[in-house]
């Protein structure tokens, strides 16, 4: 399948990556809205990590072998059959916080509203993520990698 | 259809059962699959009792596959069929109701009983009906001598008012009915407080439904803090506030002697410290042993501790496997054979137990303890060795008090062998990772403690391995 990969020495820390998944997830779906109004409420699903001249964007890996479905107790955390991306039915996700617990990458975390867990489902089927779409320095690619 | 011999044959239906079925299915449609259960229901999420109990969600939430999946997956499902013992000479599992059925290859997935503790007062003096489970490896329930006050001990199996083989208002929580008779008592007796024997995850959750339905809660303790094996003093601390601040009482440091009656109805406890405990019902959630009940015989090994698999979870007799919680395993972490009783762990030995079932040959290594719990709000997360302490352990801890957060990590040899993480859990799977691959982190402690975990400030070799998957490294 096509996974989101992260090009280190291309990334510039500039969080445009962030701010395009906060909008897409936004009702407004407007940036200067979204970040005026629903900014407290939107977990986005991909999160930059800094520290010093390194940096890089990260998000669900999709693992064929996903912990966090195997790990979750309410029946929510699946993998989509037409997309294979990992997903969360937010509407069985109890907050038990299990996926939290076993994703290595960290990539599971806690919605903003302390209930449901939020990540990455890559963008529910589009054919580019808006994250690598708008990553203006080519340092996330959207592509298929022997595994 | 009902074989009287079948190429799988799987004994239980819980996490590890499904795992399993999916798993022989990945690799074989043709054979065929006899599963027994002795509880009557499809296959059920174990650790949702609390929520269905809390009222939170309904039994139709409870159900971990669609209705039809035994049809689908070909599974002759025998729901409410017991399972009594196993010939190994013959190959065959025994039923109460038919001369048994025979097997190509075993699966004994038959989760854990409760323990009891001898508590005078918590079983009937008549004997009421048995528990639905094989009996053997578990302590028989005390027999009281009278009940409390001169008066007659509760009768058992009135139905809805205790769980089997306990008397009248006297529940376990580990299956769907125990949920639904907590639920049907309190309809019929409506209790103001309840008494839960036990403050570990089990006790917990049982607590924090029975605030949910407007129950007062007292919780009596052995261990000297609540969580005792998930949360060590400082974490255990924020647990208790946690609890305090819902109003549920914890009493630690001391036992249950006995549960007292009048007129048949449980209207108080004492403990061996002295206290008069009222309460109008009781929860014993004093721990869960491996039910080995099915191997009573010996032909196949198990002890009270569970039943000794080898890394394909195979047991000492070939063809016959063992998962979930009545399986004890490796433990990567903390060394030894030892049942690890959690949802993943169920799951990752029924896949690998069906899939050498079928024909393959895989292994369940990197298994240990790891729990997430939610404690009447606060998050926590516990993994691996969490509480260690002492000679050859390093501990490193950060308290914020203020913003009700708390990180531990346990380090031996320079990798983390454990990690506690509560109020803040963001990113705790990294430790997990951590701890699974038992990466270096020598020089990194302060990183680990940080807030702000990453995946950047780990060793690049790791990381790269992480963000690019399985065998790419970029």
């Amino acid at each position: 399948m096509k996974r989101i990969y992260a090009r280190e020495e291309h990334c510039i820390a500039c969080r445009l990556c962030e701010i395009t998944c906060l909008v897409r997830r936004s009702k407004s779906k407007n940036i200067v809205k979204a970040f005026r109004n629903e900014k407290d409420r939107i977990t986005p699903g991909i999160r930059v990590e800094e520290s010093g001249r390194l940096s890089f964007a990260l998000q669900c890996r999709h693992c064929s072998d996903a912990p966090c479905i195997e790990a979750c107790i309410g029946g929510a955390m699946h993998r989509d059959p037409a997309t294979m991306a990992v997903v969360c039915n937010e509407e069985r996700c109890l907050g038990c916080w299990s996926c939290v617990m076993v994703c290595p990458a960290g990539a599971v975390t806690p919605g903003k509203d302390g209930k449901v867990a939020s990540k990455c489902d890559l963008c529910a089927g589009d054919s580019t993520p808006v994250c690598v779409e708008n990553c203006p320095n080519g340092a996330l690619v959207y592509e298929e990698r022997k595994g | 259809m009902k074989n009287a011999r079948a190429d799988y044959l799987i004994v239980g239906n819980g996490t590890a059962a499904v795992a399993a079925i999916e798993a022989i299915r990945a690799r074989d449609l043709g054979g065929t699959i006899t599963l027994l259960s002795k509880e009557p229901y499809p296959a059920y999420s174990r650790p949702l009792i609390s929520y269905f109990l809390a009222g939170y969600i309904g039994e139709d939430r409870m159900w971990m596959r669609p209705l039809d999946y035994y049809g689908s997956m070909g599974v002759d499902a025998r729901l409410g069929t017991e399972a009594t013992g196993v010939d190994t000479s013959r190959k065959a599992v025994l039923t109460a109701e038919d001369g048994g059925i025979e097997y190509g290859s075993l699966l004994v997935a038959t989760g854990g009983s409760p323990f009891i503790p001898k508590i005078e007062g918590i079983a009937p003096l008549t004997p009421g009906p048995k528990r639905a489970g094989p009996e053997a490896g578990r302590p028989s329930p005390p027999r009281s001598r009278r009940g409390g006050e001169g008066d007659a001990v509760g009768r058992a199996g009135v139905a809805g008012l205790s769980s089997p083989g306990l008397a009248e208002g006297v529940f376990t929580f580990t299956t769907l009915d125990d949920a639904k008779a907590i639920g049907e008592y309190l309809s019929l007796r409506g209790p103001e407080r309840a008494l839960v024997i036990g403050a570990g995850l089990i006790g917990v959750k049982a607590a924090e439904a029975l605030r949910a339905r407007g129950v007062q809660v007292t919780m009596v303790e052995l261990a000297d803090r609540v969580l005792p094996l998930a949360l060590d003093t400082t974490g255990s601390r924020l647990a208790a506030a946690a609890m305090k601040a819902m109003g549920v009482e914890p009493v630690c440091g001391t036992a249950v002697r006995r549960v007292k009656r009048k007129a048949g109805r449980v209207v108080s406890a004492s403990t061996a410290d002295g206290r008069e405990i009222p309460c109008g019902m009781v929860v014993v959630a004093a721990g869960v042993t491996p039910e080995v009940g099915l191997l009573k015989d010996g032909s196949v090994p198990s002890d009270r501790k569970g039943i000794p698999v080898n890394l394909r979870c195979e047991t000492a007799v070939s063809g016959i496997f063992a998962a979930g919680d009545a399986a004890r395993g490796d433990d990567c972490v903390a060394g030894g054979s030892r049942a690890i009783p959690i949802f993943p762990n169920a799951w990752r030995q029924g896949a690998v137990a069906g899939t050498n079932m079928a024909g393959g040959d895989v292994k369940a290594d990197r298994l240990h303890a790891m729990n997430s719990v939610v404690v009447f709000g606060l998050p926590t997360i516990s993994i691996g060795q969490a509480t260690a302490t002492g000679p050859g352990y390093r501990e490193l801890a950060r308290l914020d008090q203020k913003a009700g957060t708390y990180r531990r990590i346990v380090l031996k040899e320079g990798r983390v062998v454990g990690a506690l993480f509560t109020g803040d859990i963001r990113r705790a799977g990294i430790l997990t990772g951590l701890i699974r691959e038992q990466v270096e982190v020598d020089g990194l402690e302060d990183l680990l403690l940080n807030g702000d975990l990453g995946l950047l400030s780990l060793p690049s070799d790791y990381r790269k391995h992480v963000v690019a998957g399985e065998g790419i490294e970029v």
